[in-house]
């Protein structure tokens, strides 16, 4: 499926005007009634030093327009698409975990101002990357065949040693290290499956009405049996 | 203190935290007899630690209560699993109800841990979140960085996100880590194995001259601690505040300038050529001169 049709069936064809401008995605939307800030990447974007600055920018650009408008906040719906982020010496030079950091502090003052926060992954969704602006909404929603993951179970044996016959035999009980959309929802990480057969402008028109601005991802992942140890932990230091 | 000069670097996690808060005022939570190990290390016979690689309490730092968290880079390299990513994000939460004069990471972590990569990738985000609502709530955040496995990965974000960013020379800061850029894109890209170069690109001078880490201190756990108790007091005094639009737009601003004034840099020299007029001596400078000089410049 190419961006056009898919940002069509999310939005509907005539719903949206959004704009690829290389690898960054941005533009307003429909979702209802209700306007949304569409802000993301597409074709498995590597996120380096310029596009982290253009999503961190798009981002308080709504903050600041709707403000200056006095609009209520309207929702802001990210897009991942990124296969992590840059891998380079000057990325690093320059400090590229400094960058996402500020998208996430961005992100972080949309939710303080009260704008509803929700990620489509509509590829690949991995790493540092995904760290950056897709984890951080209040909701996040996967498209059919999406890829999610820290690293590809080849990559994952060849590090840790462990054969990768081995490693494939375990991913089939535990979703705790092996990729997939699956796996992160088991584990809270992702709060929605939509499959194919699913109206996709009417999931997102309802997850936008569930969305909160708690973080209960280590609840979600107990309730649902995939991160059993996570809540409880936390509450065990929390408030012993 | 016995008067030795212990090195921060060397030190273990346990080590750290003795000589970094007051004499016997350290209160574990989820302390080691509690046992809570990963079970995932052990799916795939891996060394288990009873407290899966992180120190987790609370304890006073010249008299001020303080929430405390130190990872230990011996095992496993610091990286964040489930188990302990969720004690640091608990210790966050604790930190909401019992308000301490500030929270102190003492972050040694590679970033994710590859045998529970998925757990660890959404503890990370959680600890971020985490760390944003502690902030908010008006109490600050230190990240000390100068063990041997660095701030690198998710953990390299999160200490990005703390209120002070206080480092030796001897810590790195980072998202990947050299070894990752030369697997992937080869040695001529970065070669992993020149530890001068790999200091020069993530190494605490480098930081402490762009502004990613806010103290450079020697690599001492006593100037750690000296560093951390003169932030405690500043901050009490001022309690942090959430970051607003102006200030975001002025973050914005400067990021950006130094992606078009470093456009092309590939090498820390070119940063300290901005920056010092004897750029060639930046390695071989005392803490104390480096900071004096940057002082001067800036």
């Amino acid at each position: 499926m190419n961006g056009q049709t898919m940002y069509d069936r999310l939005f509907g064809a005539d719903a949206h005007t959004l704009v690829a401008d290389g690898l960054f995605l941005h533009g307003t939307a429909r979702i209802g009634t209700q306007e949304v800030a569409v802000i993301g990447t597409l074709d498995h974007a590597a996120i380096d030093v310029s596009i982290a600055l253009r999503i961190a920018e798009a981002v308080l650009h709504v903050v600041r327009d709707d403000a200056a408008d006095g609009k209520p906040p309207r929702p802001i719906v990210f897009m991942a698409d990124t296969q992590g982020q840059a891998l380079s010496r000057h990325e690093e030079l320059l400090g590229l975990n400094g960058y996402f950091a500020h998208i996430v502090r961005c992100v972080d003052l949309a939710r303080r101002q009260g704008h509803r926060l929700l990620t489509v992954i509509s590829g690949e969704a991995v790493s540092g990357g995904f760290l950056a602006y897709g984890l951080m909404a209040d909701r996040i929603c996967a498209l059919p065949k999406s890829q999610v993951r820290v690293m590809d179970l080849r990559a994952m044996s060849r590090v840790t040693k462990i054969s990768l016959e081995r490693l494939e035999e375990l991913a089939k009980q535990s979703p705790v290290f092996a990729p997939g959309a699956e796996n992160y929802w088991r584990m809270g990480g992702i709060h929605e499956l939509w499959s194919e057969d699913d109206d996709w402008s009417a999931c997102l028109a309802a997850a936008l009405g569930k969305v909160a601005s708690s973080d209960d991802r280590a609840a979600i992942g107990l309730e649902r049996g995939g991160r059993l140890l996570a809540a409880p932990t936390a509450q065990l230091v929390a408030n012993p | 203190m016995n008067g030795l000069q212990i090195s921060y670097f060397e030190a273990s996690a346990r080590k750290r935290l003795s000589e970094l808060v007051d004499a016997g005022s350290l209160v574990e939570f989820c302390p080691p007899e509690m046992r809570q190990t990963s079970p995932h290390l052990a799916m795939l016979d891996a060394p288990l630690a009873f407290d899966d690689g992180v120190v987790t309490g609370r304890a006073s730092l010249s008299g001020h209560k303080v929430l405390i968290a130190a990872q230990e880079g011996r095992f496993n390299g610091g990286a964040v699993g489930e188990v302990h990513g969720a004690k640091i994000r608990g210790l966050l939460d604790r930190a909401l109800s019992e308000r301490p004069a500030a929270v102190l990471l003492l972050i040694d972590s590679g970033g994710v841990r590859l045998h529970e990569a998925n757990a660890g990738l959404i503890a990370i985000s959680e600890i971020m979140r985490a760390v944003l609502r502690v902030q908010a709530a008006g109490i600050p955040v230190f990240a000390l960085v100068g063990g041997s496995c660095g701030a690198f990965g998710g953990m390299g974000i999160v200490t990005r996100l703390c209120t002070e960013v206080v480092m030796s020379e001897q810590g790195r800061l980072g998202l990947s880590g050299p070894e990752v850029i030369e697997t992937v894109k080869g040695v001529e890209e970065f070669d992993s194995r020149d530890r001068a170069l790999v200091w020069r690109i993530t190494g605490g001078k480098l930081r402490r001259a762009l502004g990613e880490a806010t103290l450079l201190v020697d690599d001492l756990i006593p100037a750690f601690r000296t560093a951390a108790a003169k932030l405690i007091e500043r901050y009490r005094a001022h309690p942090p505040v959430p970051a607003d639009l102006d200030e975001l737009l002025g973050a914005q601003a400067e990021l950006t300038e130094r992606s078009v004034r470093f456009a092309a840099a590939r090498d820390g020299r070119e940063i300290w050529q901005a920056d010092f007029a004897e750029a060639s001596r930046v390695p071989e400078m005392t803490v104390a001169e480096f900071n004096a000089l940057l002082g001067e410049a800036a």
